[in-house]
């Protein structure tokens, strides 16, 4: 049984001008201990569909359809206690800023403090204790000091360590992070997505793990999942989406990551852009700007399918039944 | 943090200076400044004498410096309307002006934060929709309108309230307060809730403000996400939040308090410096002018002061980077 | 509707063949519509125009004239308001000590309370937004002069520098002169406590326009600056000067009356509302309650259909809360 199983996601936004669909129908599991990476441009509804999971979907935004089960329970229709009992626990989050993300006028010792006591039983000497364990876990320096230190005096790579104590002090089962090196220096966002890593896999937690950042993806994930205008595109293992592209859009994504091995002229590009939500054309979404597009692409959604390979696309070039004919 | 203290008391001077020097102009050159020192009733000897002691014909940066130095010696001249000295006047009136900003600052401040705090964290509750109705209308009445409805339906027609004056003081050491009597207490009562209403809805309304843009920050949501219950994230995180910009106006609230206090006391007859003032405008009674406008000026700049170093302590991120100034 | 190639489309609205007219620009906007969805809003406006139009054309519109004394009549004084055992139906909210029709007078009344209040904000506008834009475009010592000034002057109430303003101008005019001239002295007063919040905001908002490319364009060109700064920086940061000029004007009109109770505002002879207010105020323990209640209510309406209206206003031009 996968640890987060997502089935059938649709998240809503009710607007003045009319309904927004923002996750359409977008299905896909983690099991233990996994490490699946969400990609896609901005908007194409991958922090939604994070937020959705750990309950802190804004209003005016919600759960339209769909089910979210963790551990086998579904958690998307809980009342808000039960939610907040399973959220840092069993579900932690990580967000993009770091800076924003702590509170400035407590010191990070308090806000770890306070963190461990709502979840466990430990008193505030062993809590304190184990505060300090995780900050050393994290890579800061001389946390028996640095933990009365507040969050304006760690640079931006410290305080995301920080975050992840933070987020994984408590050992959840399951991680969200949500862009969480897209805010940091370059040069920072390597030892950040490092420690991640080792420290998820050192303590069995499953990390979904929300990027548009393609490289970051393949240093880290096991498997990743391609959105593309509130949709799934692709889900595979990571070798295989990256080396063998099934989905046209993820072909397309996959060229215009410029190389080491070779020149060329100028970088490939995808033709047009993500159409906005409240423009998606029938069928499929991409199939304006997809080189392969025929006429039921324009008609009829796919799903996901299988391809012949590991991943799974939704695109109809995979499709094996005869009824549709005219595949190129 | 010393050269901080330091900067800021110099500014303060600067400013006072300034404001006394306008004080000045008005005290020397509207109206006759002979009269403002001696009153209108003095002899002429006594006038040839003033005149020879002002110093008329000195250069204005030595009439200015003479000015300075009696003010800091308590001598403002004299009213021209009672014919005495106005720094008596002054000491006279101000127990009644600070006790009555003292109350209102209380109701104001302890009203308003809570209910701030209660339409920030429960929006959606009927009696948040009826709290902030009422706040609207509450910013939209004069003080003085208050004044006169509390007065009509609590002295007029119901006769509880007395609708002027301060009833009974007792006098400690020099200060007379109102507090030690119940006619004391029942003469505050109206005067306060006027004075504190406006300031009161403005907080409210501010410390509203202030909670829900707090409540939709990325460190609530990442608390929100480490599964902290509600009373930590909306009392221990929020709210400490919140109440770091409220220092600030409630800072300015006080001062807000002095200056309306003024209205207060014209409607209720409250005999504080601010209807001493008041009739001072009435009869054109500079020297009476001249004298609250540095004082207040004193009383406002060191308002400030002390509520930017309260900021500074409360707010750790200041301690660090108060080199880079504010 | 299919999308082609890299047009994104626009929300789903029909294709049409030219640009919808600008009366449909006016009314499909985002600020009408959010007018249109407040009963409340809409309410207030009525109220507000309802005022203007009664204060604008008071000599053709009141009862009657209460401030020619020929139509007066001393038996007329202290009649109660119409409905009541005593009052008399061609004295709608009844008399005041001099026999003068309340109605007509609280309409009279109005319009000096308007005047005053939008003449101040006109000028603190003119004044704060002149200075702020030169401020912020000019830089340097007269920049800082002018901002250390309106920091000083912020710390202050304004209440009170227009109290302490029209009492020194007032302590400076002959005293023949002092009545006639309330008026003019009173918008000084209230303008003069006025300006600093429009200066500050509108340095603040110059200072980010200045960098902006069409204004580098504009100087290449060799565009004088005074052009550059009042014709296409002042456009640009009108937004928030128009929000704090709707508060500003609730508090201005607060403010006249707030002076003119107190005796040192708008004679009697042509009393504003807070005028009226106080010529009441003698007669409330005695019994005439109508005198004071009548003015403080159209007063009390009056602001509070202002400040809806820059509440809602300053919500609808607030980009962060749409």
């Amino acid at each position: 049984m996968p640890l987060l199983d997502v089935s059938h996601l649709r998240i809503e936004f009710p607007t003045r001008r009319g309904l927004l669909t923002a996750v359409d129908d977008v299905s896909f599991s983690i099991d233990e201990g996994e490490v699946l990476g969400v990609v896609g441009e901005s908007g194409a509804g991958k922090s939604l569909t994070g937020m959705s999971i750990i309950g802190l979907l804004e209003p005016p935004g919600r759960i339209a359809g769909g089910e979210i089960r963790f551990e086998g329970r579904r958690i998307d229709n809980l009342p808000y206690e039960e939610l907040r009992r399973i959220r840092g626990k069993q579900i932690g989050a990580i967000f993009q800023d770091p800076l924003t993300s702590l509170n400035p006028l407590y010191s990070i010792g308090e806000q770890l403090i306070e963190t461990i006591q709502t979840h466990t039983d430990l008193s505030a000497a062993a809590a304190r204790k184990r505060a300090i364990e995780m900050l050393g876990e994290v890579g800061i320096p001389s946390p028996q000091s640095r933990i009365d230190n507040y969050p304006h005096q760690f640079s931006g790579g410290m305080r995301q360590r920080v975050v992840i104590a933070l987020a994984l002090c408590v050992n959840p089962r399951l991680v969200i992070a949500d862009e969480p090196t897209t805010a940091l220096d370059v040069s920072i966002q390597a030892q950040i997505i490092a420690l991640l890593k080792r420290l998820c896999r050192d303590h069995g937690t499953a990390v979904m793990l929300v990027t548009h950042d393609m490289g970051v993806i393949a240093e880290t994930a096991d498997r990743v999942a391609v959105m593309y205008a509130g949709r799934v595109a692709e889900i595979g293992p990571v070798r295989d989406v990256i080396k063998a592209p099934k989905h046209p859009y993820t072909v397309g994504l996959m060229a215009s990551i410029p190389t080491l091995t070779h020149d060329v002229e100028r970088l490939a590009q995808i033709e047009g852009s993500m159409p906005r939500l409240n423009a998606i054309p029938p069928g499929c979404a991409f199939n304006p700007r997809c080189p392969h597009a025929f006429d039921r692409c324009r008609v009829e959604r796919p799903d996901l399918m299988a391809t012949g390979g590991a991943s799974v696309a939704s695109c109809w070039l995979y499709d094996r039944q005869p009824a549709s004919a005219e595949a190129p | 943090m010393l050269a901080f203290v330091i900067r800021r008391f110099i500014q303060a001077v600067v400013v006072v200076l300034v404001v006394a020097f306008l004080s000045f102009l008005l005290f020397n050159f509207v109206g006759d400044p002979v009269n403002n020192m001696v009153g209108q009733d003095a002899s002429i000897a006594d006038r040839e004498e003033m005149r020879e002691a002002l110093g008329l014909n000195d250069p204005l940066i030595v009439r200015f410096a003479h000015y300075v130095l009696n003010a800091v010696q308590g001598d403002f001249g004299m009213s021209l309307r009672l014919q005495r000295r106005v720094g008596t006047l002054i000491v006279e009136r101000m127990p009644a002006t600070l006790e009555l900003v003292a109350a209102s600052a209380v109701l104001a401040l302890t009203i308003g934060i809570g209910l701030g705090v209660f339409t920030g964290i429960k929006r959606s509750h009927w009696l948040s929709r009826v709290i902030l109705t009422v706040s609207l209308i509450g910013v939209s009445l004069p003080t003085f309108v208050i004044g006169i409805c509390l007065i009509y339906v609590f002295s007029v027609l119901l006769g509880w309230l007395p609708s002027f004056g301060r009833g009974e003081t007792v006098n400690i050491g020099g200060w007379s307060t109102g507090f030690l009597t119940a006619s004391g207490w029942q003469a505050i009562i109206m005067p306060a809730i006027t004075l504190s209403l406006f300031q009161m809805t403005l907080i409210l309304r501010l410390v509203r403000t202030e909670m829900l843009e707090v409540m939709r920050t990325d460190f609530i949501k990442f608390a929100r996400a480490r599964g902290l219950s509600n009373r930590a994230i909306n009392f221990g995180h929020a709210l400490r939040n919140t109440l770091v910009p409220v220092i600030t106006i409630a800072g300015l609230n006080i001062g807000s308090l002095i200056a309306f206090s003024i209205i207060t006391e014209t409607v209720f007859q409250w005999p504080g410096m601010g209807f001493l003032f008041i009739q001072a405008v009435q009869f054109a009674d500079i020297p009476v002018m001249a004298a609250y406008l540095s004082l207040v000026a004193v009383v406002f700049v060191t308002i400030n002061m002390i509520v930017d170093l309260a900021y500074y302590a409360i707010d750790p991120r200041l301690r660090a980077t108060v080199g880079r100034g504010r | 509707m299919a999308a082609s190639g890299s047009d994104p489309g626009d929300g789903g609205a029909p294709v049409t063949a030219g640009r919808p007219g600008r009366l449909a620009r006016v009314f499909g906007s985002d600020l009408f519509y959010s007018f249109r969805r407040s009963p409340l809003v809409v309410i207030a406006a009525l109220i507000t125009v309802t005022y203007f139009l009664g204060a604008g054309l008071a000599q053709w519109v009141a009862p009657h004239d209460p401030f020619n004394p020929a139509t007066l009549n001393l038996m007329d004084a202290f009649t109660p308001p119409a409905w009541t055992a005593e009052g008399q139906a061609t004295f709608a909210l009844g008399t005041d000590d001099q026999g003068r029709d309340l109605l007509s007078a609280i309409m009279y009344g109005t319009r000096i309370s308007l005047v005053v209040g939008f003449a101040a904000i006109l000028f603190a506008v003119v004044l704060g937004v002149g200075l702020g834009v030169i401020a912020g475009y000019v830089g340097g010592f007269f920049e800082t002069m002018v901002m250390r000034a309106a920091d000083v002057q912020l710390t202050i109430p304004g209440i009170l520098v227009a109290l302490m303003v029209n009492g020194a101008a007032r302590a400076a005019l002959p005293s023949y002169a002092v009545d006639d001239l309330a008026i003019y002295v009173l918008i000084f007063a209230i303008g003069i406590s006025d300006w600093p919040q429009f200066a500050r905001v509108t340095r603040s908002a110059t200072m980010v326009e200045k960098n902006r490319e069409y204004v580098a364009a504009a100087q290449v060109i060799g565009v004088h600056p005074m052009v550059i700064m009042f014709r296409h920086v002042l456009p640009n940061v009108m937004g928030p000067v128009l929000v704090l000029a709707t508060i500003g004007l609730a508090l201005a009109i607060i403010a006249e009356a707030t002076l003119s109770f107190l005796g040192v505002g708008v004679p009697p002879t042509t009393p504003s509302l807070g005028t009226l207010i106080r010529v009441g105020n003698d007669f409330l323990f005695s019994g005439e309650w109508w005198i004071t209640l009548f003015p403080a209510l159209a007063l009390v309406l009056l602001v509070l259909s202002v400040n809806l209206l820059g509440d809602w206003l300053r919500d609808a031009l607030n980009p962060k809360l749409r």
